[in-house]
């Protein structure tokens, strides 16, 4: 049992999909740090990942395709008590979102982002992602992907990203783990998730991940940056952990003019009438 | 009586602060001033000028007449030259803003002393060496200026001194702070930048949230992130930024959550003109956003209109959790004139948003279509929205029969809204009677006055969608409808044909990146 747990939520999520592993891992780190449902923002956008927050209790914004960190930075301006999560898969953050994600990083806004990384579509049936791998081919790449597949970690160090880390959900204690650090990260947080994808990406199954991964070992200190940056290229074995910590960041949040004199959520506030005659005041 | 002074300069010149510098120097002379501006889309070179109205009465609205042109890069004013007459006086040996500052402030009949005083304030922060400078440059403009003849004198007005100084943008920035706005997203883009502006520089005072978005996507996402959350947001934009947040607007309607869109046209398509006027895009408005769902379209007419409905759209927005749009203009937002105080009174500030229980649903089926807004975090139940169709507790559902009720639920949300009456001006017994909405406004009502034709009325619309259940009432009774607008298809003439079949044929439109002057609308109105 677990606080979390939505009884009779109907999961459209394929037979083995990598995403039941990622929700147990999300519900089990959730509960171990005691956050409360009626506390908790899940934003996702669109995509078979994105469907997520229907299958745990929680507040959720299941926004659009590719938005779930514009909302997601939003809501935690508005009322930075909330525990919030945006959460989608790789064509959802890094394809559509892309442009969200370079920015998100750089506001740094305290919240924890959650990527699906399967390499391909689902949700659309089996098409390219922008991780997809060169030479995967699909019903619209005939020929097979040519471009260079987008490389999420590399572009977070790139940006100074506060908290970067990479697991693959067949590391079950592993993926609830980095995800309870990175809850625990006061920043914004990349959680970049490994999975399969059962029906549509024959190539890069649960096998090949557990072929293409390795464990950081302790001698890493993720607080290198161009140590960091190394693995993050890694790209014949994929380095599984905490990648690179940026602890010095100023979060986004704090630097809110909203929030100088009043800790209040934005909602607890109201109009200053007699400031706003003082201004007019002014205007004469 | 009135006199019209255009200054006009390269940009770099500082003519925005001559424009401020006169406004003030006018004002606490205690006459009555408009200014608008037109200006190039760039930095430095160019033309820009800034048309004023100096007057011992209230003034809201541009002429084409010039009595003083003032130049101060001699020979770039060709583009006025239509405003031209034998009798425009034309003074090009200025050398800089505050020069022209005080050849103005002599030209008018005012003391020495009041201009330098005021100098003294505008400059203050610039230190004694700056402010030297810039007294030296007015008096030496001030000297320049030698009576030919007995020059014309505006009497002062002692209630000019109460009146409020402040431009259209100013005036919905304001209007959406009273409205309870505390958080804005947005994109800088022409003519909406000086509202992101205004407001990013009052966020200390006023306690807000103001993030300049890397695009117009992550804009509108946010402010509907933000609403969801309890904040009162705005965006902020133009034309071509708004293309950008069609998808929200949409995703508004879905969701349910409330959205305010402080839309500023300019000329399209494309990046069109970009620092010049119109009122193109009130379709754009109307139809944005794929799928059907509710939605309310102000257009302010006026300043005191802008700042009005600006703050009603966030209760609107609030109540019925639609998206809601204060639809203004280059012209309307760069204008200014002294007008009085605004109604600050605290009263339709109320809140709409529920406090959640254990079994909350936010999307319970009701008899009016609204279900209760919870926040997330607020009271021990769960808040979820969702831009799929949705059951009741917001998950996703392809239950069609359930699809139905949905839909009927949120278009049932347009039936009772509020409605804004058209304003009817001019004649009680009017036959001819002017439909207009937006910035249009009181240059048409002073071409009238003008005009000085007998039944013929203006009805005024600052809610142009839904139509005000009013309006057929107004329209039947009138022999013949013109319809004026700053387009080129007349757009709100075709939405009163289309909803209440009364046609338009009689068009006035004028779509070259300018207002209309108050000559130029009595010559077609009596052409």
């Amino acid at each position: 049992m677990n606080q979390f747990d939505l009884p009779n939520s109907e999961i459209a999520w394929c037979p083995g999909c990598g995403n039941f592993g990622i929700l147990s891992s999300l519900k089990q780190a959730l509960e171990e740090l005691q956050i409360k449902p009626d506390n908790l923002v899940i934003v996702s956008g669109i995509g078979q990942a994105a469907k997520l927050p229907h299958y745990l209790k929680c507040n959720f914004f299941n926004g659009l395709h590719g938005r779930a960190l514009p909302p997601a930075t939003a809501i935690k301006a508005a009322n930075p008590a909330l525990v919030v999560i945006a959460e989608g898969g790789d064509g959802d953050m890094y394809g559509e979102g892309g442009n969200h994600f370079i920015h998100a990083i750089r506001r740094n806004p305290n919240l924890v982002n959650l990527v699906h990384n399967n390499f391909v579509y689902g949700l659309t049936k089996g098409q390219a992602s922008p991780t997809s791998q060169i030479g995967f081919k699909t019903p619209i790449q005939v020929e097979g992907v040519f471009e260079v597949p987008f490389n999420p970690l590399a572009t977070a160090v790139a940006l100074g990203a506060s908290f970067v880390a990479r697991v693959f959900v067949g590391e079950a204690e592993q993926t609830k783990e980095v995800i309870k650090k990175a809850l625990m990260h006061r920043g914004y947080a990349l959680v970049d998730i490994f999975q399969p994808c059962v029906t549509f990406n024959k190539i890069n199954t649960f096998q090949w991940f557990k072929e293409h991964t390795y464990q950081l070992g302790p001698e890493h200190d993720p607080t290198d940056r161009a140590a960091a940056f190394r693995l993050a290229l890694e790209q014949e074995k994929f380095p599984l952990g905490i990648i690179y910590l940026n602890p010095g960041r100023v979060v986004f949040e704090d630097k809110l003019a909203a929030y100088r004199q009043d800790q209040r959520p934005l909602y607890r506030r109201e109009v200053d009438f007699e400031k706003l005659r003082q201004f007019l005041e002014r205007k004469k | 009586m009135d006199i019209s002074i255009v200054l006009s300069g390269e940009a770099g010149q500082g003519i925005q602060t001559l424009e401020n510098l006169l406004a003030r120097l006018v004002k606490s002379a205690g006459l009555h001033v408009f200014a608008t501006k037109e200006y190039m889309s760039r930095v430095r070179g160019g033309v820009n000028s800034t048309s004023f109205r100096i007057a011992d009465q209230p003034v809201a609205a541009p002429l084409r007449r010039i009595d003083w042109l003032i130049e101060l890069s001699p020979g770039r004013t060709k583009h006025l030259s239509a405003r031209l007459s034998t009798a425009t006086q034309i003074v090009s040996d200025l050398n800089n803003n505050v020069a022209a500052a005080g050849y103005v402030h002599g030209l008018l009949g005012l003391e020495l002393g009041s201009g330098e005083a005021i100098i003294r304030q505008y400059f203050a922060a610039k230190g004694e060496p700056l402010i030297a400078a810039n007294l030296a440059a007015f008096k030496a403009g001030f000297e320049k200026y030698q009576p030919a003849g007995k020059p014309k004198r505006l009497v002062a007005d002692a209630l000019v001194a109460e009146r409020l100084l402040l431009n259209g943008g100013e005036a919905i920035a304001l209007g959406a702070l009273a409205g309870g706005c505390n958080f804005v997203a947005a994109y800088p883009m022409t003519p909406s930048t000086g509202i992101l502006t205004f407001l990013a520089q009052q966020a200390n005072e006023f306690e807000l949230v103001v993030e300049q978005a890397e695009d117009e996507i992550s804009a509108v996402n946010m402010a509907l992130g933000a609403w969801y959350a309890g904040a009162r947001a705005m965006v902020t934009t133009s034309g071509g930024g708004f293309d950008l947040m069609q998808e929200g607007v949409s995703l508004a309607g879905m969701l349910e959550t409330p959205l305010v869109i402080s839309l500023g046209q300019r000329p399209g398509p494309a990046t069109g003109l970009p620092t010049r006027t119109g009122q193109e895009d009130l379709n754009l408005a109307l139809y944005s956003g794929h799928g059907e769902f509710p939605r309310v379209i102000l257009a302010p007419g006026n300043i005191a209109e802008a700042f009005a409905l600006s703050r009603r759209a966030f209760a609107l927005a609030d109540q019925y959790q639609i998206p809601v749009f204060i639809l203004s203009d280059q012209y309307l937002v760069d204008s200014c004139y002294d007008q009085p105080q605004f109604d600050l009174r605290p009263t339709s500030n109320q809140s709409y948003f529920v406090q959640t229980t254990v079994d909350y649903q936010r999307y319970k089926l009701s008899e009016d279509g609204l279900s209760p807004r919870g926040l997330p975090g607020y009271g021990p139940g769960l808040v979820g929205v969702d831009s799929d169709e949705h059951d009741e507790a917001a998950h996703i559902t392809e239950e069609l029969a359930l699809r139905k009720l949905m839909m009927e639920k949120r278009l049932k949300k347009l039936a009772p809204l509020v409605d804004i009456e058209p304003e009817l001006i001019g004649a009680a017994d009017y036959e001819t009677l002017i439909v207009s909405w937006g910035s249009t406004k009181e240059i048409i009502k002073e071409a009238l006055v003008v005009s000085g034709r007998a039944k013929v009325a203006m009805l005024h619309f600052q809610q142009v969608f839904p139509l005000p259940k009013s309006s057929h009432k107004y329209l039947a009774a009138a022999k013949k409808i013109i319809s004026i607008e700053n387009n080129y298809s007349g757009q709100f003439a075709e939405l009163i044909q289309r909803k209440l079949g009364v046609m338009i044929p009689d068009r006035i439109v004028k779509y070259d990146g300018l207002p209309f002057t108050v000559e130029e609308l009595v010559e077609r109105l009596n052409g």
